[in-house]
């Protein structure tokens, strides 16, 4: 007698159990801020996209609390967390968030561009090469120009290859890479230290390249110039906010602006806050390295064309669905190939970073897998390899998560064979997340895979 | 009856002769159709029958052999797409050509985006998009800020309507509209179509579905292995000879209705 009603009972909960779930996958499809009129309804929202699989940042976030608590606790004297090492930590990280911000170019098209590690080397190497004193002695800013101008057209050819050929970009940048890597290794036979063009030298042009990476901003200087981007950033975000919101447009709630607001000051003051500590050992060093506002920058200009440009927009467009993007009018080739352009000109730029860092160019530049970082990076932060999906500032959060590895294998002076196998094994998490995330999600590239 | 409708009123897009072949392959012979304005034109045949490629030849996408071709009664080339935007065509493609990763109005403006000192000018593009929609009478969407890829089929053939109305457009040409959507979302999408009739606009739709042209349609025509069959008032039809002149290209002995007459 208890059995029938104990069946309807639980057939009862069940058809509940579909009912209450179905409005929750509904929420989960959309971005918290496109329907969130309050700060408790963004919450709600925020945390269904977690169960339904979209979680945003939150595993970058994770990946970086977990990997900095692990090696502050492994490494040798607690080195890790102190403000030298971060400091040197940000650097090494800057060359590999450049990159990944190149590579979104070709990620967010749905190819990839293999070649670009040793594309953007090849310019470094011209603009290293054409400072020196005893040579050519050109200044600095000639010599960069020459440097980006050869990325510029090397991806312009790969691109014009991979979208008037219909050649797959996989193959054409690993044909690049291959030829990359040898032009690269001729470049440093110029001149006198052959094989090994440096900046060392008393010429203000061999001076400037050394302090993109290693120059440091004056800490009073520092302070302020963190209060106007901080201010500049802050008062842009909310007027634009406050003002969608009265004309009634789709706008996060207040008190989520103001959030963003203050996120934003409290990483500006930790950064600068840690740079500005004295790092020096047996001299005061102190400030904010000019990495730093050079990789703002990049990021600042590449947001602004990938988010507000119709450049930007197309770019996504054809990553979403290319048919579309062509019955819209919009020229597929002249898009593709300039994206391809971009890429490599922002990887002469991270390279350009990267022979600052080793105060001149040699063999030893491990441009090959700085490109599985980079793409390794863009994933992690967010950027999908399947295409339409992905942001500068993806490379940036991924950038600093692989940077953060790097730094803390570098500290437990683990031996290559081991930073090869845990470089590998990075690149692999990234793509199983990045799977694992469109299996769970209805939203991006789902349809196309 | 087709020359009689053409007598009381300019048809919009008038077609005749129009050949159109690929290689050895005559898609279209002689193929004649009006289109009249503010009305909903139903294009039926069976597959093969030259539907899609008509309907190409229209939009831009396909260039005619011979034949003429006029709109609101002048003559016109239209030799691509942006030919067809400019008269006021605009198409609803089968798979409807939305890019997933965009929200509704990055959709809907994709092509022509409005600029405001050379950067996108999202609210003014958000402010037409979602009037556009709401004059469609389209409100089941949460917000017109997500991504297409969390819309349902019916909401997606709205946005890919609202996207094709949105350009002062006169003719809106759309391919299977309600092929792949449930009971309820077509008749979402059939409300639509109505609506732009009673807007001024005028739809053609292709179709294999009888029960929807039938409810929608004003006018029939059918296309029989590349050549017209038949034009007539809808209600000149019934399902049966729609069917007999989709088979057979004529009207047989059994229907006992008189055959053609053009």
């Amino acid at each position: 007698m208890a059995d029938p009603l104990k069946t309807a009972d639980i057939t009862g909960n069940a058809a509940a159990d579909l009912t209450a779930a179905a409005p929750e996958a509904a929420v989960a499809e959309l971005p918290p801020e496109v329907v969130a009129q309050s700060l408790g309804e963004y919450v709600r929202a925020y945390v269904a996209r977690i169960r339904a699989g979209e979680s945003g940042v939150l595993p970058v976030v994770m990946a970086m609390v977990a990997i900095v608590v692990v090696f502050q606790v492994i490494s040798p004297n607690n080195v890790y967390l102190s403000p030298g090492n971060l400091v040197n930590l940000f650097q090494q990280s800057a060359v590999i968030m450049v990159l990944a911000m190149a590579e979104a170019f070709a990620l967010v098209l749905g190819e990839i561009d293999l070649s670009i590690g040793f594309v953007g080397a090849c310019g470094a190497a011209i603009t290293v090469q054409l400072i020196q004193p005893a040579t050519t002695n050109w200044p600095w800013p000639l010599a960069v120009v020459a440097g980006l101008l050869f990325c510029l057209v090397f991806g312009a050819i790969q691109g014009t290859l991979i979208t008037r050929l219909h050649l797959p970009s996989f193959i054409v940048t690993l044909a690049g890479y291959l030829v990359a890597n040898g032009l690269f290794l001729k470049i440093l036979l110029f001149g006198p230290f052959s094989g090994y063009p440096n900046l060392i030298g008393q010429t203000d042009n061999l001076h400037f390249i050394y302090n993109l990476m290693w120059g440091t901003i004056d800490p009073v200087v520092s302070w302020i110039g963190a209060g106007v981007v901080v201010a500049a950033l802050g008062g842009f975000i909310w007027f634009s906010d406050s003002r969608r919101r009265t004309s009634g447009l789709v706008a996060p709630p207040a008190s989520l602006s103001l959030i963003k607001i203050g996120l934003i000051a409290v990483v500006a003051i930790v950064v600068v806050g840690i740079c500005n500590l004295n790092r020096g050992v047996l001299i005061v060093q102190e400030g904010v390295p000019w990495v730093i506002p050079i990789v703002i920058a990049v990021l600042a200009a590449w947001t602004i064309l990938l988010g507000r440009t119709k450049y930007g927009r197309y770019l996504y467009a054809i990553g979403g669905n290319p048919e579309a993007a062509r019955r819209a009018g919009i020229n597929l080739s002249v898009v593709r190939t300039t994206a391809f352009m971009l890429c490599s000109f922002t990887a002469g730029i991270a390279l350009l970073l990267y022979a600052s860092y080793l105060n001149g160019m040699s063999n030893n530049v491990q441009a090959g897998y700085y490109v599985l970082y980079a793409v390794a990076a863009a994933v992690i932060g967010g950027t999908s390899l399947m295409g339409g999906r992905g942001k500068p500032l993806h490379g940036v959060l991924g950038g600093l998560v692989i940077g953060a590895i790097y730094n803390g294998m570098y500290l437990l002076a683990l031996s290559f064979e081991w930073q090869y196998i845990v470089t590998g094994l990075v690149l692999l998490a990234a793509i199983i997340i990045d799977a694992v995330s469109r299996r769970g999600s209805t939203s991006g590239s789902v349809s196309r895979v | 009856m087709t020359t009689a409708q053409v007598a009381t009123e300019e048809p919009l897009l008038k077609i005749r002769e129009l050949d159109k072949h690929f290689g050895p392959v005559q898609a279209l012979y002689h193929v004649d159709l009006d289109i009249p304005p503010g009305q909903v034109t139903a294009l039926c045949g069976d597959n093969g029958a030259g539907k899609t490629v008509l309907t190409k030849c229209i939009a831009g996408i396909y260039q005619i052999d011979h034949g003429q071709v006029s709109w609101e009664g002048h003559p016109v080339h239209i030799h691509n797409a942006r030919d067809a935007a400019r008269l006021g065509i605009e198409t609803v493609y089968q798979d409807l050509a939305l890019a997933d990763n965009l929200d509704i109005v990055q959709n809907m403006f994709l092509g022509r985006e409005r600029l405001r000192n050379g950067l996108l000018d999202e609210d003014s593009m958000e402010r037409s998009a979602a009037e556009t929609l709401s004059s469609l009478r389209v409100t089941t969407v949460r917000s017109i800020r997500q991504p297409v890829a969390s819309l349902s089929g019916g909401q997606r053939q709205s946005v890919a309507v609202a996207k094709a109305v949105m350009w002062n457009s006169k003719l809106v040409l759309m391919d299977e509209p309600t092929a792949a959507l449930g009971v309820v979302q077509t008749r979402m999408v059939l409300d639509l179509i109505r609506r732009l009739r009673d807007k001024g606009l005028a739809v053609m739709v292709i179709s294999h579905n009888l029960n929807d042209v039938f409810e929608v349609a004003d006018n029939i025509a059918v296309l029989y292995l590349g050549r017209m069959a038949v034009q007539d008032k809808a209600s000149n039809f019934d399902r049966q000879s729609v069917v007999e002149y989709m088979t057979t290209g004529g009207l047989g002995r059994s229907s006992g209705r008189p055959a053609k007459d053009s």
